[in-house]
């Protein structure tokens, strides 16, 4: 029984915590009955305890990991190619979950990693289509910096996906970062996903080439086909532009501040 | 031919000298190269033996789990009233469980781990014995995992002890079920992760763009962006589909072509059970009606249909009388229309029917939404219209309707104004051009034994976040309850279902049949699973008599496991609480009583 209870607490405090607070005070108040019992005048109450542990364990409350590469592409621009990566995957139950997220971006003519990070997040929902997140990031590349991370993630009305958060670096500057993705199926295999992703800065941060206000903006558009469900290699074209002090920085230190891409990449999941 | 009455004369005869096992009945008697009918067996004493074995499915081998090495597991027949002992043998190497559907069994004998026993264990023989007051068609199943969707599932006939109600000449069992070669719990993995992995009947852009030229552009985009407003999908028939799913009749997919063979003029008595794991069927025999006799193992008064739709562990007895010498299709259909399968029943084995062509996916509307166009058009933005759903003001709610069901992660909708949808055929079958069932038609046989007026009513909701694959009673998972569904014994229960979800439910509880509130006066169908349809408000009344803890749950195999289950305990009525409790009686056993709606008790007939 006591095995029992404490499984039951254990995936209740795992589940939610604020279901856990309520098992927690039945318990304070000695309130230790199993849900029903009548079939423990028949079979060994022990094995019937553990065997309903198990049912309402199994029924609800199973916790499962998702792996997805949303972007895994080559950008090819006028000057040079890059490869790019977009991933994420998480592991909890239905309520709170572990989200990792990375993305980054390698450079062929380089051969370096110029961009890449990593986040690892506690991801809470908080209404039928909304998770709210928050953990840290770390940018491996190109300075080591760390971000304590606030946001959001979910299905806006109208179906369109979205990914937003803020990000306090250990500097103390402040910015944020939103994506939005929308599927528009041509067949049930072919489907063209439009994506914005814009970047704010609440300040410049002159070593890291950003100014204050919007400091980038991505457009585009990617034709996938769906051989699986899990696996759809996809084309596509990408405007990529920057704005105001950021341009300015990019093009002081010589590059270029808008840019049209060529894409070429799979998506994947599992 | 030998008709079944002189069989069951000559059975009845030689019985004694042979044995009744050594007889085939007569619906499984060899006929060359047809009939490739299900293993059987009959008498007092079964030895079951749940093993993992091979099959070949649709000309493609695959690994099943279930009984005695059979898919589906063998016919299992025997006689009202008879004590009758099943011995259970697991040689798996997980923990596994029959649960004898629709049987008024003990309790403690109805197989649901966690719930009425504790589970047969890897090397365990369990004996299950009893005897029950009931005849006609059921079924069973694994209780255990997922393990129903990997083949552990098995017809069930029971003999009357008097003379039958329904005359015929000859009979087959029909098991209609899902098959995959993908692993099942790899299956609910990609639901929870990616709910709409298995749809491919989406709404296309070359649907708008038709949409438009017939309705005018304004009007398609309306319509699409009310639904995506609200952030569902009209097609969202069926979760599970033909794109990973083989259906089957008797194992057999249509390329296999079951048959079975009739004389013309006879009277073939079809047995068909519904033992999916997640598919609800369209059946239909094309040019041929059929005549309901019995429903969920029940007699009822004749009926006769052209088509009917059957939910997952629904079963209907039907007679056929084909007169021609020539082959008939008998069509299973899923409800997506996303695969179908095809039997052939013909004068001569080896005949094979015309298989149809499968009819447009259907096209949920705003009946199933439970919305009305009125409150639709008056709404400019979605955020209102989230609002309404939470404060409902339909006359016809319970005032505390909306504040018991909330929306959150697990509840994506509220539905405002929930009908009754007795009288409507089932979703995709409301334009077909000839006669479906609708519930309202079933009448029992038999007056049905209990005709109190309910004493209390408790409502229970269906509810859903098909986005995140939730799914659960009155918003609540079965991992979370905190307390079961009460019951008193002797007691006169209403239940009143509504489903504020966009999928057909088929509802089954355990041990008990409901009481289908169709207007049937005292002849009301007695069914074990019910279909309710999207955005639907049905009653069913129960005579709580068997005490004990029953299962209560969805019967699409993955929504239970998603959480749409909860256990209906018959208490007592003089201990008011489980005989086994050490507690004294009086302390709080339930939540669910004091959210009863008491002085709705005997409303509306």
């Amino acid at each position: 029984m006591k095995k029992f209870l404490t499984i039951l607490m254990a995936g209740t405090v795992i589940a939610s915590p604020g279901l856990a607070q309520h098992s927690h005070e039945s318990e304070a108040s000695g309130d230790k009955k199993p849900l029903w019992s009548q079939a423990d005048e028949y079979y060994d109450p022990d094995e019937m305890a553990e065997a309903r542990a198990a049912v309402l364990h199994h029924h609800g409350n199973s916790p499962y990991w998702f792996v997805m590469a949303d972007r895994l592409e080559t950008q090819i621009h006028e000057e040079e190619e890059v490869l790019v990566w977009d991933a994420q995957g998480y592991f909890g139950g239905d309520i709170n979950k572990l989200f990792i997220k990375t993305e980054g971006e390698y450079s062929f003519e380089d051969d370096e990693i110029e961009d890449a990070e990593i986040q690892a997040l506690w991801s809470r929902a908080v209404s039928p289509y909304w998770d709210v997140q928050a953990g840290v990031r770390y940018d491996v590349e190109p300075d080591g910096l760390s971000h304590a991370v606030l946001g959001v993630q979910g299905l806006a009305p109208y179906l369109f996906e979205v990914d937003s958060a803020a990000f306090l670096s250990e500097n103390g500057d402040l910015t944020a970062r939103t994506e939005v993705e929308y599927e528009l199926l041509f067949t049930q295999r072919l489907i063209l996903q439009p994506r914005i992703e814009a970047n704010f800065s609440a300040q410049d941060i002159p070593e890291r080439e950003i100014g204050s206000g919007l400091t980038d903006l991505d457009a585009g558009l990617r034709l996938r086909y769906e051989v699986k469900r899990e696996f759809a290699p996809y084309i596509g074209i990408e405007w990529q532009k920057s704005f105001g002090d950021t341009a300015d920085f990019i093009e002081a230190s010589g590059g270029e501040s808008e840019g049209t891409a060529f894409v070429i990449g799979v998506r994947g999941w599992f | 031919m030998v008709s079944r009455r002189e069989f069951l004369g000559t059975a009845l005869q030689t019985g004694a000298l042979l044995g009744l096992a050594s007889l085939l009945p007569a619906w499984a008697r060899p006929s060359s190269a047809g009939n490739m009918g299900l293993e059987a067996l009959t008498g007092t004493n079964f030895d079951l033996t749940v093993d993992r074995f091979p099959v070949m499915i649709d000309g493609r081998k695959g690994m099943a789990t279930g009984v005695n090495g059979h898919l589906p597991a063998p016919l299992i027949r025997f006689r009202e009233g008879e004590e009758i002992t099943l011995n259970v043998t697991n040689n798996l190497d997980e923990d596994t469980s029959i649960h004898w559907h629709g049987l008024l069994v003990p309790f403690e004998m109805d197989g649901v781990p966690g719930v009425t026993f504790p589970g047969i264990r890897p090397g365990e023989t369990f004996q299950y014995r009893f005897a029950v007051p009931q005849n006609g068609t059921y079924w069973y199943h694994s209780h255990s995992g997922l393990q129903e969707q990997l083949g552990h599932y098995g017809p069930l006939l029971i003999e009357p002890k008097g003379t039958d109600p329904v005359s015929y000449d000859r009979e087959y069992v029909l098991v209609l079920s899902d098959w995959s070669f993908e692993n099942p719990y790899r299956i609910f993995k990609k639901l929870k992760t990616m709910s709409e992995s298995y749809n491919f009947n989406h709404r296309t852009v070359p649907d708008f763009l038709a949409d438009a030229a017939d309705e005018g552009v304004g009007e398609a985009f309306r319509e699409r962006a009310m639904w995506g407003g609200m952030r569902m999908s009209p097609r969202d028939i069926s979760d599970v589909t033909g794109a990973t799913y083989h259906f089957l009749i008797n194992g057999h997919a249509t390329a296999d072509n079951w048959n079975g063979v009739f004389n013309p003029g006879e009277r073939v008595r079809l047995r068909i059970i519904n033992a999916s794991a997640m598919t609800i069927f369209n059946v239909r025999m094309p040019g041929l009606p059929m005549t309901i006799v019995q429903a969920d193992g029940l007699h009822v008064q004749p009926l006769e249909v052209d088509e009917f739709q059957m939910g997952v562990a629904e079963t209907y007895d039907v007679i056929i009388e084909p007169k021609e010498a020539q082959a008939y299709g008998f069509v299973a259909e899923s409800i997506d229309r996303s695969g179908q399968a095809v039997a052939t029943f013909g004068p001569r084995p080896g005949m094979r029917a015309d298989v149809p062509a499968m009819r447009p996916v259907p096209t949920l509307n705003m009946k199933d939404m439970a919305m009305d166009h009125g409150a639709m058009d008056g709404m400019g933005k979605m955020d209102g219209m989230d609002m309404k759903m939470d404060h409902p003001s339909g006359h016809e709610m319970h005032e505390d309707h909306g504040s018991k069901i909330k929306r959150g992660p697990g509840v994506a909708n509220v539905v405002m104004m929930p009908s009754s949808r007795l009288g409507e055929p089932g979703t995709g079958l409301e334009d077909v051009p000839h006669r479906v069932l609708r519930y309202t038609d079933l009448r029992s046989l038999e007056p049905n034994p209990d005709t109190r007026a309910p004493e209390r009513e408790i409502e229970v909701h269906l509810t859903s976040n098909m986005e995140r694959y939730m799914w659960s009673f009155d918003g609540v998972q079965f991992s979370q309850i905190t307390s079961p569904i009460i019951f008193h014994e002797g007691e006169r229960v209403r239940m009143t279902m509504i489903n504020n979800t966009m999928m057909n439910h088929p509802i089954h509880l355990h041990g008990m049949f409901f009481d289908l509130v169709n207007g049937g006066g005292h002849h009301m169908p007695r069914k074990h699973t019910v279909i309710v349809k999207p955005g639907e408000k049905l009653s069913v009344d129960i005579s709580a008599e068997h005490i004990g803890d029953w299962a209560f749950h969805c019967h699409l195999l993955y929504h239970m496991f998603a959480g749409m289950m909860q256990v209906v305990s018959v208490l007592p009525r003089e201990v008011n609480h489980p005989p086994g409790m050490k507690h004294p009686p009086g302390h709080k056993t339930s939540t669910k009583a004091s959210m009863d709606h008491h002085d709705h008790g005997g409303m509306h007939e």
